[in-house]
């Protein structure tokens, strides 16, 4: 339990997707002029990696890292596929994102309305293979921490989107120097407020 | 040829101060300069290469799953890289780590192969793929340079600031640890669009 909490929390404020290692900045910073669609990318993120993430944990444990396919027989304890993880990631990502398109088009209207257009743009999301190339070097106990992590990365983008969205749409009023409008002026807000988040990494428990 | 091809992507559309594009893998590896360089290497060549064969093949892929098609092409690739960076460069494959496997979602590489890569012939293609990624380089190695001068002294691990400037030898100096971490990365790029834009006033965004 207490494992549970750590990596939740953890991976939420302190390995913060966005401000600790870049992951998703395309999308972060090209959706993140309103509140309203950065919150549907946010949640369009959480819930891929942390469907993709318990998938892609599961395939490395039982096929792709060395001596995974002992379970086949005594002969397949030497097989090594790790160097074929990347391309199996990819595929899953991209296999599970056309999926949950076509799910949530099926089922909930609305939310393909809101939702649809990002859902695409994920599969060349960089937080979401990134999420599952940092689950392979982790090295999780269980698939239960495997899928806390996933979801703790993906609030931890949610909030890192929506808090830069407000910001943004704040910074409309203020005087920003020609040069800096635009993309400028959002890499430094982003760099200010990776700062503001190095404040969370003493927590541990 | 246009010379706009390889001249553009540059300067005047430079991928990541102009288009912004491919920034995820980007700023996490430019603390030192040696990592920075192999990444951007690695870059230009997934970006050129990949490019020319998606160009190569672009008449038989069906529309609806390009997009899984050029994932596998760029997939290839990079495996081909971190295979080849593990036998001959293994220190600098684990400071890279993870990095590496996201040049596939490097949103430079998609972006030119659905931009330019669809629909031109091999070779242009291929010249496109390497200025965009030369373009990503010059920008990867201006921030590595400043960070690792300012935050730690060095240039590729040599130090160039004098050791007896140092506070603990006696001088007046002191690194600025800021630099190491990541978010002086985004600073400093800001910094840079800022220059760029000063200069360029065409790219200036409209109030």
């Amino acid at each position: 339990m207490q494992d549970i909490l750590n990596i939740f929390v953890k991976s939420i404020f302190v390995d913060n997707m966005v401000f600790a290692y870049f992951l998703g900045m395309c999308s972060f910073l090209a959706v993140s002029k309103s509140v309203k669609t950065a919150t549907g990318l946010g949640i369009a993120v959480t819930l891929v990696l942390t469907i993709t993430l318990p998938v892609n944990y599961l395939l490395n444990k039982y096929v792709l890292s060395a001596g995974a396919l002992k379970w086949l027989g005594a002969g397949f304890a030497n097989v090594d596929l790790s160097f074929l993880s990347f391309i199996i990631f990819i595929a899953v990502i991209a296999a599970i994102v056309q999926i949950v398109e076509m799910i949530v088009e099926k089922y909930s209207p609305s939310l393909y309305n809101s939702l649809g257009i990002y859902l695409p743009l994920i599969a060349v999301n960089c937080a979401i293979l990134g999420g599952s190339l940092f689950m392979q070097q982790k090295e999780f106990a269980d698939v239960g921490l495997a899928t806390t992590y996933a979801l703790g990365s993906g609030l931890g983008w949610f909030l890192a989107i929506i808090s830069l969205a407000a910001i943004r749409e704040k910074l409309a009023y203020s005087h920003v120097p020609a040069p800096l409008r635009g993309i400028g002026i959002t890499f430094i807000i982003t760099g200010l407020m990776g700062i503001a988040f190095m404040s969370f990494m003493g927590i541990s428990w | 040829m246009d010379k706009k091809i390889y001249k553009n992507p540059i300067f005047v559309s430079n991928p990541i101060t102009v288009l912004v594009l491919g920034i995820c893998s980007a700023l996490a590896v430019t603390v030192k300069m040696g990592p920075a360089l192999v990444m951007a290497l690695s870059v230009t060549v997934v970006t050129g290469f990949s490019n020319f064969i998606v160009s190569m093949i672009r008449k038989t892929i069906p529309n609806r799953i390009r997009i899984i098609v050029q994932l596998v092409v760029v997939a290839m690739f990079v495996i081909l890289i971190d295979q080849i960076l593990k036998a001959f460069a293994y220190d600098i494959s684990k400071q890279l780590s993870v990095y590496i496997g996201l040049i596939i979602t490097n949103c430079i590489i998609m972006g030119r192969i659905e931009a330019f890569g669809l629909g031109h012939k091999p070779i242009p293609s291929l010249i496109d793929g390497l200025a965009n990624g030369f373009g990503y380089g010059i920008i990867l190695v201006v921030v590595a340079f400043f960070r690792e001068l300012l935050g730690s002294g060095t240039l590729f691990g040599v130090q160039i600031i004098p050791l007896s400037w140092y506070v603990k030898n006696g001088g007046f100096y002191e690194n600025n640890g800021l630099f190491i971490l990541p978010p002086m990365a985004l600073i400093l790029l800001g910094v840079i669009v800022w220059v760029q834009r000063s200069i360029q006033k065409e790219l200036q965004e409209k109030k």
